[in-house]
């Protein structure tokens, strides 16, 4: 089981000084979150995709670049990659090529991304969202398995005899998850191809989650890809700690309180009760996020959310070293134990490899033998 | 015995409210109506002021709380829905509003919407046509014809307002059940019975 962080890139002001961080701050504050997540012993680090103010992250490829050069063990991802609005052939390439410089240690998290005017500003129809990450992923799971792609659909200029380069490291591309919260349609498309279903649960009750899960998990069974516990599953969660419960929440209270996301809206406790929000004491956090086991199966692969909300830096950090030293080991003992032998870990480049070799390996006998 | 289920919302503020009353009237009269073609109705009411909190709460975070999601359920498992606001500023009181904003996309669909409303003054009775009418004709919901209006004076009113006021619920009343009596519950749910995916890729590129 994998566990990570994932950031969303938000600038926001920090509530209990005022202090708006800039631009330049918050990006240099991303990248060491991430090297940190390395340094406490985290398995993923995951950046958003935005192209709107007053968000940092709308070139991941080469943020995750520059991490993959200062790391040596993480896996480095997406939260989310707009599906939508990128270029089905830019992906292909953008990902492909920081494999090949981070040896492999890559993913990618599909999302069609929520906010309309995005849509129009590359020249797209939110309306038409479903269609077009229909398509474009349907395009892009070619470009990294065939080596020459003609190709014509509703949203992209066609494609004759293109072949996107560099082509994924080992022949092996990128392993997948599609990140949906409402959509159906998401959760088959993933069942389809066999990649990975992120649902990141941090603003929604269990059972609306609980039946997009049990769907994708059917319908990776009626694919053919294995038993529905083996299919791919990941998900969110959102955590502040302090060794004492009652300085967790005194703390993040007023952060909670001024989120652009929930500020305004249920009290923190009203949140923390129906979402998996959990403010309190490393255990609290073990406690809460080993009931998603109990909720949604055996799964592989969860994603905190760790700096948001006008948290400072320092606070962060200091986050991350109560995940790595105080839950996660935790976590990953609970996990596994009581997890039946037959559900797999997540995909990773090295695992896709083995199975790839596997795979040319019996092809070849079977070719021997005829 | 065939059932319907009928899910009356009122957006009345004070206790006893006015909205309540023609609310509760017009639960009355639609399972009568019911009631005459051999149908039980069974009735949820829901008093907006109770949700009021979880309503804001949906509204700008998405969470429904407390008892919203129950509500919101039952809505869209509604085969009629009598939906009573008070005329604030001209129009249906913001809550009343609010509630159907966050109310699912899709979830009126077909659904049989019985429309009434109260107010201080008889001048304001067009508020059903220009305000709860369109406002569910988009969420293309079927709205009954008659929606009933009743000023504080209809309270009050001799035996011919009084006549009137009875006639309208009544009438009201029996074109909701007419409609709620042959309402279909929507197809399969999504997460139950999803598209499948070669049906999801036809006419794009593959």
């Amino acid at each position: 089981m994998q566990f990570g962080i994932f950031s969303v890139g938000d600038v926001t002001t920090d509530p209990t000084t005022g202090r708006t961080p800039t631009e330049h701050e918050r990006i240099k504050a991303m990248i060491e979150i991430a090297l940190k997540a390395e340094e406490v012993g985290l398995d993923v680090f995951a950046t958003g995709e935005h192209h709107n103010p007053p968000f940092v992250p709308s070139s991941p490829t080469t943020m995750l670049g520059y991490i993959a050069a200062r790391t040596d063990r993480i896996v480095l991802s997406t939260a989310t990659t707009l599906i939508t609005t990128n270029d089905p052939v830019k992906i292909a390439e953008d990902y492909a090529f920081l494999q090949h410089i981070a040896d492999g240690r890559v993913d990618l998290m599909m999302g069609r991304g929520n906010t309309g005017p995005v849509y129009p500003w590359f020249g797209y129809d939110i309306r038409e969202g479903i269609p077009m990450a229909l398509e474009h992923y349907n395009l892009l799971h070619r470009l990294w398995r065939e080596d020459v792609v003609n190709w014509e659909g509703k949203f992209r200029t066609p494609l004759q005899g293109f072949t996107a380069t560099p082509r994924p490291l080992d022949g092996v591309p990128p392993f997948v998850w599609h990140g949906s919260i409402r959509s159906p349609e998401i959760a088959e498309q993933a069942a389809y191809y066999g990649d990975g279903f992120f649902h990141n649960n941090i603003f929604w009750p269990a059972t609306h989650t609980k039946k997009l899960i049990a769907l994708y998990r059917r319908r990776y069974e009626h694919y053919g890809h294995g038993k529905a516990d083996q299919a791919i599953v990941g998900l969110g969660g959102q955590v502040f700690m302090r060794k004492n419960s009652q300085d967790a929440v005194r703390e993040f209270r007023p952060y909670f309180d001024h989120a652009p996301v929930y500020g305004g809206g249920p009290s923190l406790e009203e949140f923390t009760r129906e979402t998996p929000l959990t403010v309190g004491s490393p255990q609290q956090v073990i406690d809460r996020t080993l009931t998603f086991r109990e909720m949604f199966g055996d799964y592989q692969r969860q994603l905190f959310l760790m700096d948001h909300a006008g948290l400072p830096l320092k606070t962060v950090l200091e986050q991350l070293d109560l995940l790595g030293e105080e839950v996660v080991p935790v976590l990953r003992k609970e996990f596994a134990a009581n997890r039946p032998a037959h559900v797999p870990d997540a995909p990773t480049h090295a695992s896709m490899l083995a199975a790839k070799r596997a795979g040319d390996h019996n092809e070849e006998n079977t070719e021997v033998r005829e | 015995m065939t059932v319907r289920r009928i899910v009356t919302v009122s957006a009345g503020l004070s206790t006893p409210s006015s909205s309540r009353l023609l609310a509760d009237r017009l639960t009355a009269a639609t399972e009568r109506a019911l009631g005459d073609r051999g149908i039980r109705a069974q009735v949820r009411t829901v008093e907006l002021r109770e949700l009021a909190h979880d309503v804001m709460n949906a509204m700008v975070t998405q969470v429904p709380t407390g008892e919203l999601p129950g509500v919101l359920s039952d809505v869209a498992e509604a085969d009629g829905i009598i939906a009573v606001t008070p005329v604030f500023n001209a129009s249906y009181s913001g809550l009343f509003k609010s509630f159907f904003d966050v109310v699912e996309q899709g979830a009126l669909d077909s659904v049989p919407v019985l429309v009434g409303a109260t107010g201080g003054s008889p001048r304001h009775s067009l508020v059903l046509e220009h305000a709860l009418r369109p406002m569910f004709s988009y969420a293309r919901a079927l709205v009954v014809p008659t929606g009933v209006y009743a000023a504080s004076e209809d309270w009050g009113s001799g035996e011919e307002g009084a006549r009137e006021l009875n006639e309208r619920i009544e009438r009201a009343g029996r074109q909701l059940a007419l409609l709620a009596a042959d309402h279909e519950q929507r197809a399969e749910d999504p997460y139950d019975e999803p598209v499948a995916f070669a049906d999801l890729m036809s006419g794009l590129g593959t």
